[in-house]
């Protein structure tokens, strides 16, 4: 069966705006388009404390709704973007943030990953040094060892047998 | 037959690691009595937030922040929509028996709700705070429920549960905590 490719795009249209993809209601939103778009750009980088990895402007947590609704209360109120996500954090902590500070608490979050990959290259230069090494250490055959590789090389027959 | 060599068994042993690390944390719940996802309070060291909540019903005093400090005390934060805070209610009777304070905060719940629970399990809260909307919870950095704060005799916040409070958690963390504050 085929589907004409207007209707696909409709779908894919009606997926896109149905009420269910936003976590974000109507009714929370402010009537001010910029207060909305800096209280959606903040929503962003807050964990939903419920589900853990998402943010809460993602989530239907009852929680995450009620931040979503307290972040535009303070916006309205006047703070700025960083005076709003320092008051969530005073009351949840630095986890509440979807991207953590570089502090004493978080350096090995941080830089886990390149030290890790820094001790894998540096293990893998020291394994290539060790095989370059083996190779060097090879010496050309004497002339015993010729002598008995052009035996075994001359004795065909038995090779083939 | 190759002969293994020690550098072999480094993938090994840092796969056992790895593994122990991972097991560790999916089962912590039965070593310590919490869970990795716990998560720890910022207010813990520091006074408790303001706040002041009317009583479930009626007018009048319901629970506020002059009423912490004096004593050592708990806060619990409870609903009666709460399936775990049911489960944990027995925990609260036996400690308002022992004759520690606990002070509640009603979570987002309808008064005759709220009144039916402890009408059915019993009454253990010297004073109860109707948090309707939510945000007294907020300030206190409340994620799920119930929750229960240790309370100094400053007013301070001293220790933060999340989930329902279990014997082991009383025995090993709640109790000394109280003890230690009493003195």
């Amino acid at each position: 069966m085929t589907v004409p490719r207007p209707a696909i795009w409709l779908l894919a249209l009606a997926l896109v705006l149905s009420p269910a993809a936003w976590a974000v209601e109507p009714g929370e939103m402010l009537k001010d388009p910029v207060l909305e778009s800096r209280a959606r750009v903040i929503s962003k980088v807050l964990r939903c404390l419920v589900c853990q990895n998402q943010s809460i402007d993602d989530s239907n947590a009852t929680l995450a709704r009620d931040l979503r609704v307290l972040v535009r209360e303070r916006l309205t109120a006047g703070d700025s973007d960083d005076q709003v996500v320092g008051f969530i954090v005073d009351r949840y902590g630095d986890f509440v943030l979807l991207d953590p500070p570089f502090k004493a608490s978080t350096w090995l979050l941080w830089l886990g990953p390149g030290l890790l990959f820094a001790a894998g290259i540096g293990s893998t230069v020291v394994w290539f040094r060790r095989r370059r090494g083996v190779v060097e250490t090879r010496r050309p055959l004497d002339a015993d060892e010729e002598r008995r590789l052009a035996a075994l090389l001359d004795d065909g027959g038995d090779r083939n047998a | 037959m190759i002969a293994l060599r020690p550098a072999y068994l480094i993938p090994v042993v840092g796969f056992l690691l790895l593994a122990a690390i991972f097991a560790r944390n999916l089962y912590i719940v039965g070593i310590e009595g919490r869970q990795a996802s716990d998560l720890p309070s910022v207010l813990v060291d520091k006074p408790a937030p303001q706040f002041s909540l009317p009583p479930i019903s009626g007018d009048g005093k319901g629970f506020t922040r002059a009423d912490l400090g004096g004593e050592p005390s708990l806060v619990n934060v409870w609903a009666s929509w709460c399936p775990p805070c049911r489960i944990e209610h027995p925990v609260l009777m036996q400690l308002a028996r022992q004759g520690v304070t606990i002070w509640g905060i009603n979570y987002k719940d309808k008064a005759a709700d709220a009144q039916a629970f402890l009408d059915e399990l019993g009454d253990p809260f010297k004073a109860i705070g109707a948090d309707r909307t939510g945000r007294t919870a907020i300030d206190w950095g409340v994620y799920g429920y119930p929750e229960t704060f240790v309370v100094d005799a400053e007013g301070r916040v001293r220790y933060r549960h999340v989930g329902p409070i279990r014997s082991e958690d009383l025995k090993n963390k709640i109790m000394p905590l109280l003890r230690k504050l009493a003195k």
